[in-house]
């Protein structure tokens, strides 16, 4: 089965519909300005389990969405 | 290891020390490839190797083999034209049949753009060592007769494309197999079914890790690990431009005649090899959401079978019997990270994205003799982690995007 995300406007539709848009998280523990930029532009956290995404569904209803998702399992 | 592999390999499991010169988290290719080259090339052999599965289990068994350097920059075509050598001088220096076989890899494109693209990578690759060279759709024909080059008369139409006679492929397996024997032979210590849970730290610098058969001190704690590197990385309070992504591949029955080439084409998104056994298999680009799971899909069978039997049209009369999905750690900018990470006592070996086995020998050699020396090799410091801070980045996505 291919993952399937739930649009609020058009309801579940497969991954292939949508743009996935990562979300520069900076940890706490950088604080000098310039590492906190470069966290911001290159690294990710990349997590294993319930994540908050932000994705684009670019073959449906063209609005952003906030999904709550397992990359353990999806 | 199942008892097959066990009688075909000699060498015995050894008891965990509570200490190690170098312990590699990840019993998978460049992780054994690295202690096999500690061991043989600097003589440094207590070393371990921790597997959470058996030798291979992740990455190594779950890729589609292909040994190429068609890459679009030198510092790439360098790296891993090293890496097709050692591969091919590794049957050799082993004593183990690996199954390498150079096959040549056709890369086809279907238009002006894609041209310029292969005319440019063919000139990078003979400059740096690698020996593709551009074709005509009429050569493509004649090394690849079963090639459709007016593609159905769609609008993929065969233009040209690149040769890299030096392409190859090797029985995955065996690869990993002859390279634990070989490092195991003289002393290195091969942990599997062995998960790190956490890292030892003395302040800010990392001195072993936390296994579930207890703590175990290290020198130098290298991460091999394939597909959940990030976790442990963050773990050492290391950062990483890794996202996980699951890629597919899959094999049909046998196809009665023999299928010379590595047919690949980036711009429809598919490329084909025959196996050893007769099967032709399959692969595609990288699947759309970031995520850890081996799950496979319908989809990947239909967006891989459409573009692979327009240009190969025998293919239809195949069945598919089998696909598989491995997880694959894709750095922003394609190419793989290797060395220092900042943090005293913790390298890494990682962003191998979709095509880590290509790099085994290589990567494993540069990062044995960055141990060895204390000091980053020439081939690899292009590679290092800190070319994001210093926004020098080995950007080469049309060599990766869909050819492994």
């Amino acid at each position: 089965m291919v993952l399937r995300l739930d649009c609020p406007h058009c309801g579940p539709r497969p991954a292939d519909e949508w743009v996935y848009g990562e979300v520069p998280d900076p940890p706490d523990y950088l604080t000098e300005g310039d590492e906190r930029d470069v966290d911001r532009g290159f690294m990710m956290s990349n997590t294993e389990g319930v994540k908050v995404e932000r994705w684009f569904h670019a073959g449906g209803c063209r609005r952003w969405q906030t999904i709550t998702r397992d990359t353990t399992i999806g | 290891m199942n008892e097959f592999i066990e009688a075909q390999v000699a060498f015995g499991w050894e008891d965990m020390r509570s200490s190690y010169d170098v312990v590699i988290v990840g019993g998978g290719g460049h992780g054994l490839s690295t202690a096999y080259h500690l061991a043989t090339r600097h003589g440094i052999t207590n070393v371990a190797v921790l597997e959470r599965g058996y030798i291979g289990s992740g990455n190594s068994g779950r890729n589609t083999t292909i040994i190429r350097a068609n890459y679009s920059i030198p510092e790439a075509v360098r790296f891993y034209q090293r890496s097709v050598d050692l591969y091919s001088r590794l049957e050799e220096e082993t004593g183990r049949w690996i199954m390498h076989d150079r096959k040549g890899l056709l890369w086809l494109v279907h238009g002006v753009p894609g041209t310029r693209n292969e005319r440019a990578r063919s000139i990078v690759n003979q400059a740096f060592g690698a020996d593709t060279v551009y074709v005509t759709p009429e050569e493509v024909g004649e090394i690849c007769p079963e090639v459709d080059l007016n593609a159905g008369g769609g609008e993929y139409r065969v233009t040209g494309g690149s040769y890299s006679p030096h392409a190859a492929t090797a029985r995955h397996d065996r690869v990993v197999w002859a390279l634990a024997e070989g490092a195991m032979k003289l002393g290195v210590h091969v942990h599997q079914r062995t998960s790190v849970t956490g890292l030892l730290k003395v302040g800010d610098r990392v001195t072993g890790v936390l296994t579930d058969r207890g703590p175990v001190a290290a020198g130098v704690v290298v991460s091999a690990v394939g597909g959940h590197v990030s976790t442990l990385a963050a773990m050492a309070g290391v950062r990483l431009p890794i996202r996980t992504h699951p890629l597919q591949a899959y094999v049909t029955n046998h196809y009665a005649r023999s299928f010379r080439p590595i047919v690949a084409s980036a711009e429809m998104g598919f490329y084909v090899s025959q196996t050893p056994r007769g099967e032709m298999l399959l692969g595609s680009r990288i699947d759309n959401q970031p995520s850890y799971s081996y799950r496979s899909s319908y989809e990947f069978l239909s967006y891989c079978s459409l573009p692979a039997v327009t240009l190969l049209p025998f293919l239809r009369n195949l069945t598919i019997l089998r696909q598989w999905a491995g997880v694959c750690d894709m750095s922003v900018d394609m190419s793989p990270i290797m060395g220092y990470t900042g943090v005293e006592g913790f390298l890494v070996t990682t962003g191998w994205g979709t095509g880590g086995f290509k790099g085994i020998p290589a990567g494993g050699e540069q990062m044995a003799k960055l141990i060895a020396t204390d000091r980053t090799p020439e081939l690899i410091a292009p590679f290092s982690l800190d070319r994001f801070k210093q926004d020098r980045l080995m950007f080469d996505p049309g060599s990766t995007g869909t050819t492994h």
